[in-house]
């Protein structure tokens, strides 16, 4: 597996929607390439025939009754919101008009 | 009539005899503990275990308690075994009428329009609330240093971590600030706290408590336990907050067993007992071995069978948990997004388009390790590396599920040190974040798995005079066998200590500040 380097957290920060500064990202490269480091033996640990568990104890098919339970008010679903207008969350431009 | 300084050092299951006989009330109990934190927790060599008190409403919960027992009749007989006993909330789980803030500055003033199940489940035993307890941002460290709101620091020595991400509810156990409270444990934050403050920590088997309210990390490890400072109150928690839940589809369906009559059994006669054999020596501290082996002694003596195990695949656990964890918690984090709650930071300059205003609030909102772990996560999870990273460590999962069903063939119940080493010292590890995630090494397996565990004091390290704790770990679903192999071992260290190991902590002298509780400050400026 390919080490992690500066370039790779730049686009990872990026897909997560993190702003990071020169700085921030050459810390966090050298930090999370001795990480990734240290968790590569896993790769090696497991053959083909071993199954993944993505859930320790699985459940399947869990349904409940189809009625109509407890609802948040308009209110109380917008109480905790930074902005909000007309009973709806109020959010920045979606598209880029600069 | 009892002093309030004996009151608090009372346990959950006394306190709560004392009050249905009429010798406290409910009040009186509540009130000393909120004095309690007023001397010990505000200032610069503060407890810091609170992020929040809740003084009012845990008053009003306490008299309303009183008022019915004082009415007596059909009410007064329907309370709850542990109504009017208090208990402390870790910061990750939802209240309403407190802030939450995960210990984050992206959530710091929220409040939550509802209550977890857990809290619904102290409200309806009508449990004062004291108020919500500070953790590692997001539950993520070792340490509770990575809270947004300042570290918490270990009664036994001021300058040392109270173990994390939660310190604040095992120090606040600790430092007699409440007799109970709620932690999350997704790799160890009920149990290593527990280890090293010298108190009781369970991580109940994986989808026995409900999840619902709980402030997600890595939803397929984290699980809601008891913290307190005996077994049998541990117990007794954590009948209060188990059992099934609709609202969280990963809760079992299974009926809660009796923990608190398993708790009470009082042998552990031809048990089988395994010594994980990857989980001590090598890596450990002497002390931390030596209260290890005492333990072994004492369990062989009350006519335990020792065995040994080995569980080969532990040796990955650790690295295929530092890609699950963040993966998922990548994944979960992504909802802070400065739009539906939370914190909203704006660029500076240029465009203001979601986007930017994404990426500015998150930079702001989030502290070093939640940012590494989002970027490991989203790491792990891209394409090209998700079958060797994400896909390689689910498989592990499945190899250390398999170690512990061999094991539980030969086993009832394994042990193992708790953590590797005593508490280490507030800034040691800040900057070494591997050297910190190495402290979860034993509590890890558990979680992948979905298994019960279990951390009791073992005794004080020879060399820093710290406290040790004991890991007990039960097949998924047999957390009763944890309770009573723990509260023997318990009574019998304790009839060797001549009382609880926390008898043996340092007195706290009265902080030298205000109680000035960080979030309540933050919000009055």
């Amino acid at each position: 597996m390919a080490a992690i380097n500066r370039d790779d957290v730049a686009h990872l920060a990026r897909l997560a929607h993190i702003e990071m500064s020169d700085q921030e990202l050459d810390r966090m490269a050298g930090e999370l390439a001795v990480i990734v480091d240290s968790v590569k033996s896993v790769s090696q640990a497991a053959g083909d025939d071993v199954p993944a568990t993505s859930h320790p104890i699985p459940l399947s098919n869990v349904f409940r009754e189809d009625v109509v339970g407890h609802t948040f008010t308009a209110e109380q679903a917008l109480s905790g919101a930074p902005d909000s207008d007309d009973n709806r969350f109020k959010v920045p431009a979606i598209l880029d008009e600069a | 009539m009892t002093d309030t300084k004996t009151l608090i050092r009372l346990s959950a299951a006394r306190l709560a005899e004392k009050l249905a006989a009429g010798e406290v009330t409910s009040v009186e109990v509540t009130q000393a503990y909120l004095d309690r934190i007023a001397e010990v927790d505000g200032g610069e060599r503060g407890v810091h275990a609170f992020l929040h008190v809740n003084a009012e409403e845990a008053l009003a919960v306490a008299a309303e308690v009183d008022a019915i027992r004082a009415a007596g009749g059909a009410e007064a007989e329907a309370l709850h075994v542990l109504a009017g006993v208090p208990i402390a909330v870790k910061d990750l789980i939802v209240t309403i009428g407190q802030p939450t803030t995960a210990g984050s500055k992206i959530l710091e003033g929220w409040h939550s329009p509802y209550d977890a199940t857990v809290v619904e489940r102290l409200r309806a035993a009508k449990m004062p609330i004291l108020g919500k307890t500070n953790l590692d941002e997001f539950a993520m460290g070792s340490s509770t240093e990575h809270s947004a709101f300042g570290p918490t620091r270990n009664p036994w020595d001021l300058d040392r971590i109270p173990g994390g991400s939660g310190g604040g509810s095992a120090a606040a156990v600790a430092a007699f600030e409440a007799p109970l409270a709620l932690g999350t444990d997704t790799g160890g934050s009920i149990r290593q706290p527990g280890a090293v403050t010298g108190t009781v920590g369970v991580k109940p088997t994986y989808g026995s408590v409900s999840r619902y309210g709980a402030i997600a990390m890595a939803s397929s490890l984290d699980q809601i336990g008891p913290v307190s400072r005996t077994v049998l109150d541990s117990a007794l928690l954590h009948h209060v907050i188990g059992g099934h839940d609709s609202r969280d589809s990963t809760s079992l369906p299974d009926p809660l067993a009796d923990l608190v009559a398993a708790a009470k059994t009082g042998n552990v006669e031809g048990m089988r007992i395994g010594i994980i054999k990857e989980l001590h020596g090598e890596g450990y501290q002497a002390g931390v071995e030596n209260r290890f082996n005492d333990s072994l002694e004492i369990l062989k003596e009350a006519g335990a069978e020792i065995v040994e195990v080995s569980c080969p695949n532990f040796q990955y656990a650790l690295g295929a948990y530092y890609l699950i964890m963040p993966s998922e918690a990548s994944s979960n984090l992504a909802k802070f997004d400065g739009v539906r709650y939370g914190l909203r930071v704006l660029p500076e300059d240029g465009p203001m388009t979601i986007e930017r205003v994404m990426g500015a609030t998150r930079a702001a909102g989030f502290g070093d390790e939640v940012k590494r772990r989002i970027i490991l996560g989203t790491y792990a999870l891209s394409a090209g590396y998700y079958d060797a990273y994400y896909g390689s460590a689910q498989k592990v999962r499945t190899l250390v599920q398999r170690d512990f069903d061999a094991a539980f063939t030969v086993a009832d119940v394994l042990i193992s040190p708790t953590a590797p080493t005593t508490a280490f010292r507030l800034g040691e590890k800040l900057d070494d974040p591997l050297a910190m995630y190495l402290n979860d090494v034993a509590t890890i397996p558990a979680n992948l798995a979905g298994v019960p565990g279990l951390s009791l004091p073992g005794g004080l390290a020879d060399e820093d005079g710290l406290p040790v704790g004991i890991q007990l770990l039960a097949p998924a679903r047999e957390d009763a066998r944890l309770y009573r192999v723990g509260a023997v071992l318990e009574s019998l260290l304790e009839a060797k200590w001549g009382g609880p190991l926390l008898a043996q902590a340092p007195e706290l002298a009265a902080a030298a500040g205000p109680v000035e509780t960080l979030v309540g400050s933050q919000e009055a400026k």
